[in-house]
């Protein structure tokens, strides 16, 4: 499901039914995280990419285009690009543990010490949350930096928007008149 | 390598490899479209397949979601899957709408100054700005403006 979306992304032109299929898209993910017992991710991610992010882009095509132009360039080089590197990445899990396995790395480290700590010392039901906000608290302020970044930028860029339209008509105005 | 193309194996890494096409798809759109919002589209596709793969390590068969009874008597035989990754990710989503965000402005900007948001049109507004200046400043810089 997810991969025939993601080629459906590829083939399709219109912008819009874009930015709907990204919106199936994280739906389909949300989905599939929780198959994967992370719910918390799944609703963030349910809100985030299904909900923000697809009224962005909307927001987007109704300041810009509705449609894609076909480019003339060769899809043969992109290809050989993406083909190399899967094959790459494909080799470099080879090694992998399997899926599910309890005694992965991964779940033999700094994981199940969270998981029996938090009981005592945080004492709140949801172990996601006790981590993200007090073992791994610097990492949450980050992001708020981050965010909180971004939004300027984004306020900067967009911001003289209107402004400049309206200078734009003025000036059209005055050379008329002229 | 010491690895057996079993049947365990391969549906043990089927995963890795339905997102590593799923990632690849992504990738895809990104380099071959010239399409700005696509591109961002695409981005976003990357994005989320890596999500999965770090979602998938932290999966334990058997295992549940990492929420504690409301009484915090913890049933010992019950499993839990690592609440780490989910973290991580929690926060990689929301930088990763931050991003996407600051990338359509930039698109909206884009827009506004060259009156397209195709790559190829773009290009070709730069080399005409570019030949224009080089006609003006050219002698002046040497021939290298």
């Amino acid at each position: 499901m997810l991969v025939l979306t993601a080629i459906a992304v590829v083939r399709m032109r219109s912008l819009f039914a874009i930015a709907m299929l990204s919106g199936v898209f994280s739906l389909l993910s949300a989905l599939l995280f929780v198959t994967m017992d992370a719910v918390d991710v799944a609703f963030t991610e349910a809100a985030v990419g299904a909900g923000i992010s697809t009224v962005l882009v909307l927001g987007t095509l109704a300041l810009t285009s509705r449609f894609e132009k076909p480019t003339k360039r060769s899809p043969m080089v992109p290809l050989f690009v993406v083909l190399v590197t899967g094959a790459a990445l494909i080799y470099g899990t080879l090694d992998m543990p399997n899926f599910g396995s309890p005694d992965a790395p991964v779940q033999t480290h700094v994981g199940p010490d969270y998981l029996e700590r938090s009981v005592e010392e945080i004492d709140i039901p949801n172990v996601v949350t006790s981590i993200l906000a007090s073992y791994r608290g610097y990492d949450t302020l980050g992001e708020t930096a981050v965010v909180f970044t971004a939004g300027i930028g984004v306020l900067l860029l967009i911001s003289g928007l209107r402004l400049r339209r309206r200078r734009d008509d003025e000036d059209e105005d005055e050379s008329e008149e002229v | 390598m010491g690895f057996e193309l079993t049947q365990e194996y391969i549906l043990g890494h089927m995963n890795y490899w339905l997102f590593s096409v799923l990632m690849m798809t992504g990738l895809y759109i990104v380099v071959a479209k010239g399409n700005l919002v696509k591109k961002i589209v695409g981005l976003n596709i990357f994005q989320t397949s890596v999500f999965m793969v770090y979602i998938s390590m932290g999966k334990i068969t058997g295992g549940t979601a990492p929420i504690f009874p409301q009484d915090m008597e913890i049933d010992p035989e019950v499993v839990y899957s690592n609440p780490l990754p989910h973290v991580l990710i929690l926060t990689a989503i929301v930088v990763g709408i931050a991003t996407t965000s600051l990338g359509l402005a930039l698109i909206v900007r884009i827009q506004e100054e060259f009156n397209t948001i195709e790559e190829d049109d773009i290009l070709k507004i730069e080399r005409a700005i570019v030949q224009a200046e080089n006609a003006i400043h050219g002698d002046a810089m040497g021939g290298r403006a």
